[in-house]
């Protein structure tokens, strides 16, 4: 492996996984224990793998199994009393995997197209209606045969890939309405751009109407989130370094994300190595900056979901509802087990599509018992996997971002 | 499913043919067998012990169990039950040449039958979860370990949990009114607490999974206090909040929950959740009192009254459900928040008459300054239960002995205060040895009685509770010659 960024050593993961008591108490929400109830596929037990790796026992067929299960939604981040820090564990665990551990083709040939996909908006472009994505996995050459015996990963796909919003060009530059307060750099994501550009343009004329400068760089690519998370390291501190430079160009005082996960990557540049202007979540932002601009009444009953790489990658609950339940007339129920994963998970649902199946059914359940009628997110994954699984459980529920429903509060 | 390791073999039947079987008996996603995967079992909540189980079964109804439990008698193998695996005594430590059976599938909730205020649920049921089910009706399920949000009802009866609020509502073997278990025999029956003759199910709660394997419970749910009100207090040492707690009891208020913790507890909850106590507090006290309205009312301006007399200097009572929560997060966190300021901890659990309270502590602190440990103090202050964590680097040689040696002396000062050896963690593998220092032989013998009239063959649970694994007289049924433990001179008949 190359050396670029930071790679904690082999003393620093030791004392990392020491740090773990064996206390238990991230079982509960952890959403691969709650799906099978067994301790591998608990944090606990997967450190305890760890460490089994790490005292010399090499990699198994067995071990993957289970790290490769894990959602990294860092719930148990969240519920460890210790502090440990299972967030660095596993990225540099995966990190470990992907480089010494031979995977079989069939894994490596579904690995690689994902890799070839996602974090490059241009291709994932081509994939943008259903029929493309046949289209496309048809004449690619990458996975060549596997392809069929890969299909039920790419089968989820098609089934979760919405009909994407119309296109809207974002301008390079949008100018704050009234008094500028501030400016700000936007990520535009991969897949928020390409499936949910109007979330994209209702995040910018929100921040404009608080007072913001939107600089938008047409040339910004992958933050990086998907590799990172994925233990492909040195594909993740590429596409860290070039898209801080991006915004270091720009000159703003902070980039703005409204996709969770690209959030949490992005906050985690600085342990990549890698200098980046501060990176704020949407409804941080907006609640650091306090409103100025008018709230008109939207009438709903929205279920507000926690996204994971929002509540516990980067602890951020209660700005998201504050926002949410200061639109008139908007009321916000809560979702039962809001801690728990579902299912969407970056690329999971296309690695594990059976776990997150499983782990959608139940999220959807959840929601449906609230009665609302709309539900909302702050990750584009998770708003596609939500909506997949309650179209499924015939509960048909129109899904939102957060920044939508301001935009549709401030615009009036 | 990978080849099971047969290095294991007794009396000709080998783990991997016994795997088999169960695989046939719950499916092959409910056995583990694979190396790696079966080291995640090697130890509960304390991590001092460890052994890779033979083989780990996952079974998901009564039946199942009882199924597994007889292949396990009929082939002379020992078994183990585990629950959430958060046991602080060893309890659930596997056995290498045995099986270890967890109920961890078995998380249902049976029923909620509000109107006579019972639930029954499977053994696998976190704890919380079943507080979880009532409370929209407004009842709740009283004992409150800690570890409530993770720990298994199965593994609460095993131990005969409690919690903080056992001071007034009881201990786990006061909220359970029913149990069905597989017998060591591997039998299917019912203890039902108003059944005539003797308490059996009273004998059950507390075994530590000695006398069988608990495959449904039925609890009792209670109504959700009317009012409650948690006062929290910072006393400059911890001898000015034992006088506090004197002063509560000797007034003759019932509190809910007394609760203490001294500065090195507090710090570790400080660093671990942020839980805002009083700013240079030598101890705090957490006070919850509930009933009906008038009557906490009350018994909170008098509890109050004594804290500021006993020289409390900082005085907040919770003013909602979330300053509440917040107040006790720091409590029911401290445990593993030490793990913030110590890689390595022991949890004592020891018992003392709550008058001895004042001294046991200052022998803690002596012997805490004598041996250069440190002893973070968290307790029941309210009944006398005490859980020094004993901090420790397991990094600096021959700490961690040290660390064993001032958690052994501790228990000691217990016992010499007339005190108890455990209060609520078990006696498990890590305090067997200590029984015979509360026990005299008579009583072991009459235990041990006990136990064989439930096991005559000695395979559930073995090696755990007392002090030398001592079998019952030959045991009828398949096995034949001598037992290995015995042979290799750890166990004796009698
Ligand atoms: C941080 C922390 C805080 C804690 N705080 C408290 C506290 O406040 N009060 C308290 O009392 N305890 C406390 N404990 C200890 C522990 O949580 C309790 O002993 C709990 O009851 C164990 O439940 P478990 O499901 O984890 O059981 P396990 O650890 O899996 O097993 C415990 C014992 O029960 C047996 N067992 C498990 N299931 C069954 C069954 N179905 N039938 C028969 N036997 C069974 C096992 O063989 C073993 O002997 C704490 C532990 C931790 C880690
Ligand atoms: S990151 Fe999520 S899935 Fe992975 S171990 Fe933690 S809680 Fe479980
Ligand atoms: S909560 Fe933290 S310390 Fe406890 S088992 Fe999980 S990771 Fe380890």
């Amino acid at each position: 492996m190359s050396d670029t960024g930071h790679h904690p050593s082999r003393e620093q993961l030791q004392e990392l996984v020491d740090a773990c008591v064996h206390c238990g108490f991230c079982l509960p929400t952890c959403p691969t224990y709650d799906l099978w109830g067994q301790e591998m596929d608990s944090p606990r037990g997967r450190i305890h793998l760890m460490k089994q790796w790490l005292e010399g026992a090499p990699l198994t067929d067995a071990s993957v199994t289970h790290l490769d299960r894990c959602l990294g939604c860092m719930a148990c981040v969240t519920s460890c009393p210790s502090g440990v820090r299972y967030d660095q564990l596993i990225t540099a665990t995966r990190a470990e995997v992907e480089t010494t551990y031979p995977r079989t083709r069939r894994e490596r040939a579904l690995r690689g197209l994902i890799f070839g996909l996602f974090p490059h908006p241009r291709r994932l472009r081509a994939l943008r209606a259903p029929l493309r994505l046949a289209q496309w996995t048809r004449l690619d050459r990458l996975a060549g045969r596997t392809l069929r015996r890969i299909a039920p990963g790419l089968g989820a796909m098609a089934t979760l890939a919405p009909r994407p919003g119309r296109r809207e060009r974002l301008p390079a530059r949008v100018d704050a309405r009234g008094t500028r307060r501030a400016v700000v750099g936007m990520l535009t994501g991969c897949v928020q751009r390409e499936f949910f550009p109007q979330v994209n343009a209702a995040t910018a004329r929100v921040l404009a109407a608080e007072g913001c400068d939107v600089v938008i760089p047409p040339d910004q690519g992958c933050c990086g989130a998907l590799s990172l998370h994925s233990g492909r390291r040195d594909e993740a501190v590429r596409f860290a370094e070039r898209t801080a430079a991006v915004f270091t160009r720009a000159g703003v005082d902070a980039v703005v994300v409204n996709a969770a996960g690209c959030g949490s990557a992005m906050k985690e540049y600085a342990d990549l190595g890698v200098d980046a202007p501060p990176v704020r979540d949407l409804s941080e932002w907006l609640t650091e900056l306090g409103p100025v601009a008018t709230r008109h009444p939207v009438p709903a009953t929205v279920a507000y979901h926690d996204a994971c790489h929002l509540s516990h990658a980067q602890g951020i609950r209660s700005a998201p509802r504050q926002l949410l339940s200061a639109i008139p007339e908007l009321e916000v129920r809560e979702i039962a087990d809001p801690e728990i994963c579902c299912g969407s998970a970056g690329v999971y649902n296309l690695l594990q599509p059976q776990a997150a199946r499983d782990l959608g059914d139940r999220k959807a359940a959840h929601v449906a018992a609230t009665g609302a009628s709309m539900l909302v997110s702050a990750n584009p994954g998770c708003a596609m996997q939500i909506a997949a699984a309650l179209g499924r459980a015939g509960h048909p529920l129109p899904v939102a971002h957060v920044a939508e429903v301001l935009d549709r509060s401030v615009t009036g | 499913m990978r080849a099971p390791p047969s290095a294991v073999t007794l009396k000709g039947m080998d783990l991997s043919r016994l795997a088999q079987r169960f695989v046939e008996i719950v499916g092959a996603d409910g056995v583990v067998t694979d190396p790696a995967e079966l080291r995640t079992y090697e130890c509960d909540g304390l991590t001092a012990h460890a052994a890779t189980p033979g083989v780990v079964v996952l079974p998901t109804t009564a039946a199942q169990v009882a199924e597994i439990v007889r292949t396990c008698v009929a082939h002379g193998v020992p078994y183990v039950a585990r629950g959430s695996g958060t046991g602080l005594s060893g309890g659930a430590l596997p056995r290498t040449d045995g099986v270890l059976i967890v109920t961890s599938k078995m998380r249902r909730i049976l029923e909620v039958d509000i109107d006579n205020r019972r639930a029954v649920v499977e053994p696998g049921v976190v704890n919380l979860a079943v507080t979880r089910a009532a409370a929209a009706d407004g009842y709740y399920y009283a004992p409150d370990p800690s570890s409530q949000q993770v720990c298994s009802i199965g593994g609460n009866v095993a131990e005969n949990a409690g919690g903080a609020h056992c001071l007034k509502y009881g201990f786990t073997v006061n909220h359970v009114l029913g149990l069905q278990v597989v017998t060591p025999d591997g039998e299917i029956v019912t203890l039902d607490s108003h059944a005539p003759g003797y308490d059996l199910l009273g004998a059950f709660v507390g075994s530590e999974g000695t006398l069988g394997i608990a495959t449904q419970v039925t609890v009792r749910l209670l109504r959700a206090p009317e009012a409650v009100q948690t006062m929290l207090a910072g006393f400059e040492s911890v001898d000015a909040a034992g006088a506090c707690v004197s002063a509560i009891i000797a007034a003759g208020v019932v509190p809910a929950a007394v609760e203490m913790m001294d500065a090195l507890a507090i710090e570790a909850a400080e660093a671990a959740v942020a839980c805002d106590y009083p700013p240079g507090a030598g101890a705090v006290l957490i006070v919850e009192v509930d009933g009906p309205s008038a009557e906490v009312a009350d018994e909170l301006a008098e509890v109050r009254r004594l804290a500021q007399q006993t020289g409390a200097f900082a005085v907040r009572v919770a003013a909602d459900a979330a300053e509440r929560a917040a107040i006790w997060k720091g409590r029911k966190s401290a445990f593993a928040a030490v793990g913030r300021i110590s890689p390595a901890y022991l949890v004592q659990d020891g018992v003392v008459p709550r008058t001895a309270l004042p001294q046991v502590l200052g022998d803690i602190a002596a012997l805490s300054r004598e041996s250069g440990i440190r002893v973070a103090n968290v307790f029941h202050a309210g009944d006398g239960n005490l859980h020094p964590l004993v901090l420790y680097d397991h990094a600096v040689d021959g700490e961690a002995e040290r660390a064993e040696r001032v958690s052994a002396e501790i228990m000691a000062r217990c016992l010499a205060h007339g005190g108890s050896i455990t209060g609520e963690h078990g006696v498990g593998v890590d305090k067997s040895a200590y029984m015979a220092q509360m026990f005299t032989d008579a009583d072991l013998d009459t235990m041990q009685l006990l136990r064989c009239a439930f096991d005559p063959r000695g395979l559930c649970n073995p090696g755990k509770v007392f002090p030398t694994p001592r079998l019952c007289g030959e045991a009828p049924g398949p096995r034949t010659g001598v037992h290995p433990l015995v042979a290799s001179g750890q166990a004796e008949l009698f």
